[in-house]
């Protein structure tokens, strides 16, 4: 019935044992079957949100996104989006559901939230966090300690606050407005920063009794390209400065030929910038072939869509000066093998360039940390951080962001931001950071009466909504407008459709299983079976259809009352469509919604309480 | 119920039979009995002989009459002709069907209480008649669409929701379809596709009339401890009397496979059924000692499955009525109708 060629074997280091009965009390079982909200480093609860902002309820959607990723309008913007490749509905039709679009929707749209944030007590409860620059890590550090009473100052050596948010990311595709507007409320929360501050010795800093440090200060310097000619002319940029250059008015103009190194989502925001000030013939150079680069598959379209040009399979060689003046480069051009590990030089080829933009990765720099503050340094001279509690190795001094890890991206950095907040809750607690606050879950049946369930649960074909942008004349007339023009009321109304409603799980009660085999026939997408148990490689082989995707769980049950047989259901296309439990005459099946209980500074453990099946 | 859809997303994997359809070709409307019937998975087991054997949707005619069962030809193949007849006729317009166009293949849908009480002598005749159909009865032993009363399959002390035991005796179509003439009989269970869909592709390749008889408990009404068809009851008193493999014409047939105590009939299409005999002396074309093995067993209260009984060389209505091979339905009018002179010179040659 299935084309078995495309079966993936499982490994044979499988034990070859019965499979034991999934672990459904355990938070992590149906939170991994919400593929979205796994994949997001602050598990933001994606369709929760995406069901309010179709119900309307915006400001709901917004508050619900800030509580776990602080920053929905910026993110809505400009977010990595680690949730959209892990979509479920990726799998079944090619295209996941815009989540990044559709949390825009809920910021663009929001009303007022000032009564909604989390109340800042009067009485403080005496202590002070010093935070190293006003990035989105360290306005998460504020944002979740300020509600608990203490005193927050970040440390800006800008004039302004946002760190990468505010000098890497053009305006064209985050205006200043919006990212002001989520800074300010976490600086109206109290949040003290300190302009102009730049830290030039930690332990100047240690000095000043701060209770708990945060490092923020992000990875700040662009890597160089020391090739022939790079010190002989001043119109070769590193990438993140003459973004910063930009940001902060220093730079208006750019040569009409220019030459961008390096292919990741910094280079698409050089490539773009330099199309709006003066740039005609843009070349973007990327050494590896188109399914190697790093840049996110939209930033290059969006690139494209304006002109500029993709070369691949060309390594710098040199610059080429001529009485002082950049001429251009010199690349060799490659040719790689079939998985573009290696590659081989075919000839040279000269590029003329008025500019050349490096943007070929970002480095740490702890150049003001002394090396005797107790903050030891590992591996390529980064700070050694515990990547649970984000503690360094002098207790009270916490890192967080491109600066604890490496570049990374904002959603992680303000992941890190609530990981770090609570390590510093506790230390000055007294309780140890290594003891983590637990996740909990909360299960409540969807059912509402006969073929009646309080979700929306048609299964809607209608394509991913393509995004409109402003005009290619009009876009480029300021640097300043915004490209992305936001849904549409009703492309809006159909993406949120798209959504199949993972966090609506379906949830098996063994014991009233009555082995009708309704479930197992009327599944759309053939994800259950009733077998005898076997190990999970022999199982794997016997379902309904074959497991595609085995980074997705098999739900084993208890052995059903009648046969000893076990329910078996593979998560991977599950659309969530409740009709097993439609079908079940015992309710052994039932949809209930999961919601994840994530821990906050302050919050203890969160328990578990789910209504029984 | 019927506001629910079963959703349009399909596996990625999902393959097309040679005619290039997936399964979800051969599904009809979503079903609005109960949660649970089995009649619902014995649709998904039509569904899936259907797909298997490529059955054009064209080809296809879906017959019934009035009960629940009898709903269920809505639910698979949307595309194929049917008719929804008169409580009990389902066999006799069948017959009639088929009468004028033996070209197409009809499968009729019947419960106990349709065949086995008010349309009993329309089944028996299609049975003696041989018309080549697949007949199967959804039994569930009890009258669902009016709440519960015993029909005429319910056995002897099987009792009803309120705990009343049945004490008329029943009708075992499958006894009963022997002692006429039956050239295939079956019985299996909704809860057990691995059997019911092989039954099912060899009944379809079935030269005349296959019976098929699936205890199909009704989940509403007839699946409690004191009633004999039960899933729970079922599962625990079948017992297996062969187990069939049907190979399809085109298949090449390895005679080698064959191992000890296994049968080959080959059907009239071309396409083969293997049986292995699970009591190895079962011998499956052996009418008297099948009928004797059913009588035992029922002693015992053991329901006997599998595909018990099979003839493949008794003519069907058509063969032994020497009709045209040309279905009536596709003859020109003059020649199936030729006229008051042929009828006047056809009366003469009688004087």
């Amino acid at each position: 019935m299935y084309n078995t060629a495309k079966q993936v074997g499982p490994p044979s280091s499988w034990p070859r044992a019965c499979v034991k009965p999934t672990d459904v009390q355990n938070a992590n079982y149906f939170h991994k079957v919400v593929d979205c909200q796994w994949a997001c480093p602050a598990h933001t609860n994606v369709p929760e949100y995406i069901r309010l902002i179709a119900q309307g309820r915006y400001t709901d959607a917004y508050m619900l996104n800030r509580q776990s990723n602080v920053f929905p309008a910026i993110l809505g913007r400009t977010c990595d989006r680690p949730c959209e490749p892990a979509c479920r509905r990726g799998r079944l039709d090619g295209k996941p559901v815009a989540i990044c679009r559709l949390k825009r929707v809920a910021a663009d749209l929001r009303g007022e939230i000032a009564h909604l944030l989390p109340k800042i007590p009067n009485q403080k409860n005496g202590k002070r966090i010093a935070c190293i620059g006003a990035g989105p890590a360290s306005l998460t550090v504020a944002n979740d300690l300020l509600p608990l009473g203490y005193q927050v100052t970040i440390f800006e050596k800008q004039d302004k606050p946002g760190g990468l948010m505010r000098s890497n990311i053009p305006a064209f595709r985050l205006p200043e407005a919006v990212l002001t507007e989520e800074i300010d409320i976490i600086v109206n929360l109290g949040a003290e920063i300190r302009y102009n501050s730049p830290i030039a010795s930690m332990q100047a800093l240690l000095n000043q009794g701060f209770d708990a440090i945060f490092v923020g200060s992000g990875a700040p310097r662009g890597k160089d390209l020391d090739i022939p000619g790079r010190h002989d002319t001043d119109r070769i940029h590193i990438g993140i400065d003459w973004l910063e250059s930009i940001a902060f008015g220093h730079i208006d103009s750019i040569g009409e030929r220019v030459l961008i190194i390096g292919v990741g989502n910094t280079a698409m925001d050089c490539c773009r910038s330099s199309r709006r000030l003066g740039g005609r013939e843009i070349k973007v150079m990327a050494r590896r072939p188109r399914p190697y680069f790093k840049a996110s598959p939209w930033e290059l379209d969006d690139a494209e869509e304006e002109g500029v040009e993709i070369v691949v399979n060309h390594a710098p060689k040199n610059f080429v000066i001529e009485g002082g003046t950049l001429k251009g480069m010199i690349f060799e051009r490659l040719e790689w093998d079939g998985d573009a590990r290696r590659s081989r030089t075919l000839d040279e080829i000269f590029l003329p360039a008025d500019d050349v933009i490096l943007a070929i990765g970002q480095e740490n720099a702890f150049p003001w940390i002394e090396r005797d503050t107790g903050i030891e340094f590992g591996k390529w001279d980064m700070p050694v951080v515990d990547d649970l509690t984000m503690q360094s190795t002098r207790p009270g001094v916490f890192f967080g962001g491109d600066s604890a890890f490496g570049p990374k991206n904002i959603i992680w950095a303000v992941e890190h931001g609530h990981q770090a907040a609570i390590s510093i809750h506790d230390f000055c607690e007294g309780i140890p950071v290594t003891e983590r606050p637990t996740y909990g879950m909360n299960l409540v049946s969807q059912k509402m009466g006969i073929s009646e369930w309080s979700y929306h649960n048609d299964y809607n074909p209608v394509a991913r909504q393509k995004m409109k942008h402003v005009d290619l004349v009009q876009r480029f007339e300021n640097l300043n407008i915004e490209v992305e023009l936001g849904f549409t009321a009703e492309q809006t109304a159909r993406e949120v459709e798209r959504c199949l409603n993972c966090d609506i799980e379906t949830v098996f009660a063994a014991p009233r299983c009555i082995e009708c085999d309704a479930c197992v026939d009327v599944c759309p997408v053939q994800c259950l079976t009733i077998a005898r148990n076997a190990d999970e490689l022999e199982l794997r082989t016997r379902l309904s259809a074959p497991p595609l995707n085995l980074d997705q769980a098999l739900f084993a049950s208890e052995p059903l009352p009648q046969t000893t047989r076990v329910m078996l259901k593979d998560e991977d296309l599950c659309v969530h469509c409740g009709l097993c439990a439609e079908r079940c005459p015992t309710a052994a099946w039932d949809m209930q919604k999961f919601d994840l209980l994530i821990p906050y500074a302050g919050a203890k453990a969160c328990s578990s309480s789910c209504v029984p099946a | 119920m019927p506001s629910i859809v079963k959703p349009v997303a399909t596996h990625p994997s999902l393959q097309r039979n040679e005619l290039g359809l997936t399964i979800r070709d051969y599904e009809g409307s979503m079903s609005t009995l109960c949660a649970g019937c089995g009649h619902d998975s014995i649709t998904a087991a039509i569904v899936r002989a259907l797909w298997e054997v490529a059955m054009p949707p064209h080809m296809l005619a879906k017959m019934s009459g009035i009960g629940c069962s009898s709903k269920t030809p809505a639910y698979f193949v949307n595309g194929a002709h049917g008719f929804n007849s008169a409580h009990g006729r389902m066999p006799a317009i069948t017959t009639g069907a088929n009468a004028a166009n033996r070209d197409v293949t009809y499968i009729g849908v019947s419960g106990d209480g349709d065949s086995l009480s008010i349309g009993i002598g329309h089944m028996c005749h299609a049975i003696r008649r041989n018309v080549r159909m697949v007949y199967i009865i959804e039994n569930n032993g009890v009258y669902g669409l009016t709440k519960g009363q015993f029909s005429a399959s319910a056995d002897v002390g099987s009792k009803s929701k309120r705990g009343e035991p049945n004490q008329i005796p029943p009708i075992d179509p499958v006894l009963l379809a022997l002692s006429i003439g039956a050239t295939f009989v079956a019985r299996s269970f909704s809860g057990d596709k691995e059997q019911l869909v092989p039954i099912l592709k060899a009944a379809l390749a079935h030269r005349g009339l296959s019976l098929i008889d699936v205890i199909s408990p009704c989940v509403t009404f007839n699946d409690h401890s004191g009633s004999t068809k039960s899933y729970l009851h079922t599962r625990k008193h079948a017992t297996t009397a062969t187990e069939a493999d049907f190979v399809p014409p085109a298949s090449e047939i390895l005679a080698h496979i064959a191992q000890n105590g296994v049968t080959t009939v080959t059907m009239h299409d071309g396409s083969v059924v293997r049986f292995r005999s699970v009591p190895e002396s079962y011998d499956p074309s052996d009418r008297a000692r099948v009928t004797a093995y059913l009588l035992e067993r029922e002693k015992k209260r053991e329901i006997v499955t599998g595909l018990l009984f099979i003839d493949e060389s008794l003519p069907d209505l058509h063969e032994a009525n020497k009709t045209s091979d040309v279905p009536l339905a596709r003859l020109p009018f003059e020649k199936l109708c030729p006229g008051a002179a042929t009828l006047d010179k056809l009366q003469e040659d009688f004087r």
